[in-house]
């Protein structure tokens, strides 16, 4: 029998995570992820290094991954948007203080409570920084359960790299929806790099310090400047897209997620029509692939950006056209998954006005 | 590519039908997608996943008109009946199911699978019956796949329990393969 | 010949406090220096300094410290300590910080019998922000957010932290000292030990809660100041062992 497995998203993520070293979780309940946690319950139990802890507030859990960051620990948490937007004050203290951490986000509709139906309206809070100050966080998106598995692995690598929080954004399909995936062997805890920042006890050397305060002004700004350099290298080393018939696309849809995948959808009907369409699916939110997108401008007149909300990633995909090209939006918020014929629609009745069937 | 829907009441082995037959097609070396309703759609005892079948990348692994539904009671009758492909087929648990279509375009299969697994001593495998009957009528994939998925997922089974849903499978399947489908 | 009488405890660093005169951090810090010293736990000891006055602990303590969010100690330090469970893991945090921002982290913290010692230090003000009320702020005590005194039906009263923690399962010792006069120093430092002890022995939760004099927003002296913990303070916090499970 081949290593493929029929896997529960939250499941592969959660597998993936204990295999990719993670040894400490923390979170608290909130639909549609509830079997992240519990299959991290087990999964640590059956560890001997493992820790589980259900805390008493989203607050309470990324500051427990906080300190078991510290303490040089692989850790994680995961919630949905209204959890999320507790988190972000850890998450802050994360990215300021140099510390790596995961955190999955299964986005559900919103604002507010919203609903639990999948969703991509935290686009900004997650590739914004999301909580204060002047910070960036990695952000991977991904779209199929194998990819769910291949990012969460990456998220954790990532984050010792960059000594940087990182979020998987994934929804609330793919939390849910069961798909073949191959899982990645097991690292070998012992032969990661060494952590020379860790607080373990300052024994046969100076005590350590890991904060955020900074008080004097200078120190501050170079602190955000080191930071900011950080994020540039990030943008040079990972950033990532895949494209998909875009050879001779005269217009390129670009989605992310779940709404790529239904674009994908879209465009192989519209290729059925003889429409020239292609996909770019940006697989790092942040750093955006602005690079692919800019290079494709130079032969793609018109653009569609197609996202599960009112249009966020709208607009880095301006920002990366710098007006070079037409961008044109489609959205579904609110938890409503599009059909691929909807978008193959979409994409005829755009492709016909702009009159990309002419040669 | 195949969108399946199974529905009907939690407990009566809805999203185990769903996995199974993902889980034996993946193992026939075809891609697959299985999306069981989660959080507040499962409120109010109704079960029901959608499972895609396909020999190329599927995009859309929600179940917007569906080739095939496998209804187990009356209110998944009346939610999936209206969504259905057109010229789809219904599988129908008559014994729960008494209800004609509205559609002349669908085909419905009745079979009446509390009654068949009576005979068989067991009400615990009207799924297998079910999904017996389903394989047979759609060819999706091989019975031995589906005992195959099935001893995958229920790992450590006693061999008793396991003979009695080949059992289902086989009388399911036998049913349609008669013809008898008055 | 020369005998040594006072000096820097070991795990201090030789900086001068950035206290306020008379503020009662400074002695705590001591106290708790020495007291890592005398237990010889220096090497295996992880600090959680809290948003607060006390934050730059961190500039005074020679061991390892990681600075928590405002009213997180309790579960930063859970993390630690849950990650390096044979190392001896303290949050040190004002009284706004454990008592109304952090108050659940806290309580789950207790709760949950975690192995960790928190130590609390009631000033009965926001210090570091300058003096606005506390949930701790006496009834009567002015602040900078309670003009002509603390009242009770607009402003509630002050909140009992450590009874309430007392009651929670996982709560093995909680004690209120003072830092006020030498005899409750020494007290205080009795008291640290004991927690520290009971954290080093795997017993589970222990919390000092120690009154502590800020001169500064109480526009006080400092001498006012520590007779004002005896005449008043202790009227609504009376000293005392408030748990001890340690059998």
């Amino acid at each position: 029998m081949d290593k493929k497995l029929l896997m529960r998203g939250s499941q592969v993520i959660g597998e993936t995570a204990i295999r990719a070293g993670c040894r400490f979780y923390a979170g608290y309940p909130i639909t549609p992820q509830n079997e992240l946690p519990e299959f991290m319950s087990g999964a640590m139990a059956d560890l001997e290094d493992g820790t589980f802890i259900q805390a008493e507030s989203e607050l309470a859990a990324i500051n427990m991954v906080l300190g078991a960051s510290m303490a040089g620990a692989r850790a994680m948490t995961s919630s949905s948007s209204p959890g999320i937007s507790l988190k972000q004050e850890g998450i802050s203290f994360l990215a300021a203080s140099e510390l790596p951490a995961v955190i999955v986000n299964t986005m559900r509709g919103g604002p507010g409570l919203g609903n639990i139906a999948p969703s991509q309206g935290d686009y900004f809070q997650a590739t914004r920084g999301g909580g204060h100050g002047d910070y960036r966080t990695i952000v991977l998106a991904p779209a199929h359960g194998q990819e769910l598995a291949d990012l969460t692995e990456k998220a954790f690598e990532y984050a010792d790299r960059y000594r940087t929080p990182v979020m998987i954004l994934a929804d609330g399909m793919m939390g849910q929806m069961m798909e073949p995936v191959v899982l990645p062997d097991p690292i070998n805890l012992a032969e990661l790099p060494p952590k020379p920042w860790v607080l373990d006890g300052a024994d046969g050397r100076p005590g350590r310090l890991i904060k955020s305060l900074i008080l004097n002004t200078m120190e501050m700004e170079e602190h955000n400047w080191k930071l900011a350099r950080k994020y540039e290298i990030i943008s040079r080393e990972i950033a990532a897209a895949e494209t998909y018939m875009t050879e001779d696309a005269r217009f390129v849809v670009i989605a992310y997620g779940t709404a790529a995948r239904i674009a994908k959808g879209g465009i192989k009907r519209a290729r059925e029509m003889g429409l020239k369409v292609g996909l770019l699916r940006p697989v790092t939110l942040y750093p955006f692939p602005e690079r692919v997108i800019r290079e494709m401008s130079r032969s793609v007149k018109d653009f569609l950006v197609f996202e599960m909300n009112t249009g966020q990633m709208l607009d880095d995909v301006k920002l990366s056209l710098e007006g070079r090209s037409t961008v044109h939006f489609y959205g579904r918020p609110g938890g409503v998954v599009s059909t691929p014929d909807e978008i193959a629609k979409v994409i005829s009745s755009l492709y016909y006005r702009q009159h990309l069937e002419e040669d | 590519m195949k969108k399946t829907v199974f529905a009907g009441f939690g407990g009566q082995g809805v999203l185990m039908m769903g996995y199974v037959f993902a889980v034996a097609a993946m193992r026939d070396g075809r891609e697959v997608t299985y999306l069981p309703a989660y959080g507040a759609e499962m409120r109010g005892g109704t079960a029901n996943c959608t499972v895609v079948v396909s020999d190329e990348e599927i995009f859309s692994p929600v179940a917007s008109s569906p080739d095939f539904a496998v209804i187990m009671n009356k209110p998944s009758l009346l939610k999936y009946e209206g969504v259905m492909k057109e010229g789809g087929t219904i599988l129908l648990n008559s014994n729960h199911v008494s209800r004609e279509l509205t559609r002349d375009d669908l085909t419905a299969i009745r079979i009446p699978a509390v009654d068949i697994a009576r005979k068989l001593g067991s009400e615990r495998i009207i799924n297998m019956i079910m999904l017996g009957a389903f394989v047979a009528h759609t060819n999706t994939t091989s019975l031995d796949s589906i005992m195959n998925g099935l001893s995958e997922i229920v790992k450590g089974k006693k061999a008793g329990i396991m003979k009695l849903n080949r059992k289902g499978l086989d009388e399911g399947a036998e049913y349609i393969l008669k013809g008898d489908l008055r | 010949m020369e005998k040594v009488v006072f000096k820097r405890p070991k795990y201090m660093k030789k900086a001068p406090f950035h206290y306020c005169p008379g503020c009662g951090h400074s002695i705590i810090h001591r106290l708790m220096a020495e007291v890592i010293e005398e237990l010889g736990i220096g090497e295996k000891t992880i600090g959680v300094p809290p948003a607060g006055c006390a934050v730059l602990a961190y500039d005074y303590f020679d061991i390892d410290m990681g600075e928590a969010p405002h009213g997180r100690g309790a579960a930063l330090a859970t993390g630690v300590k849950r990650i390096l469970p044979d190392r001896i893991v303290f949050s040190y945090q004002g009284d706004g910080d454990i008592a109304a921002i952090g108050t659940a982290e806290t309580i789950h913290a207790a709760n949950r019998g975690e192995n960790i010692t928190v130590i609390f230090v009631n000033n009965s003000c926001y210090g570091m922000t300058g003096g606005q009320m506390a949930p701790t702020t006496l009834l009567g005590q002015n602040s900078t957010t309670t003009p002509g005194g603390r009242d009770k039906d607009r402003d509630g009263a002050p909140i009992d932290l450590s009874e309430m923690l007392a009651i929670t399962r996982g709560a093995v010792y909680i004690e209120r000292t003072a830092v006020n006069s030498i005899k409750n120093i020494r007290k205080t430092k009795k008291a640290i030990t004991k927690a520290f002890k009971v954290q080093m022995a795997g017993l589970g939760f222990s919390l000092i809660e120690i009154l502590s004099p800020c001169p500064t927003n109480w526009k006080m002296s400092p001498v006012d100041a520590c007779k004002w913990i005896d005449e008043d303070v202790m009227q609504t916090f009376p000293l005392k062992v408030i748990k001890d499970e340690t059998g």
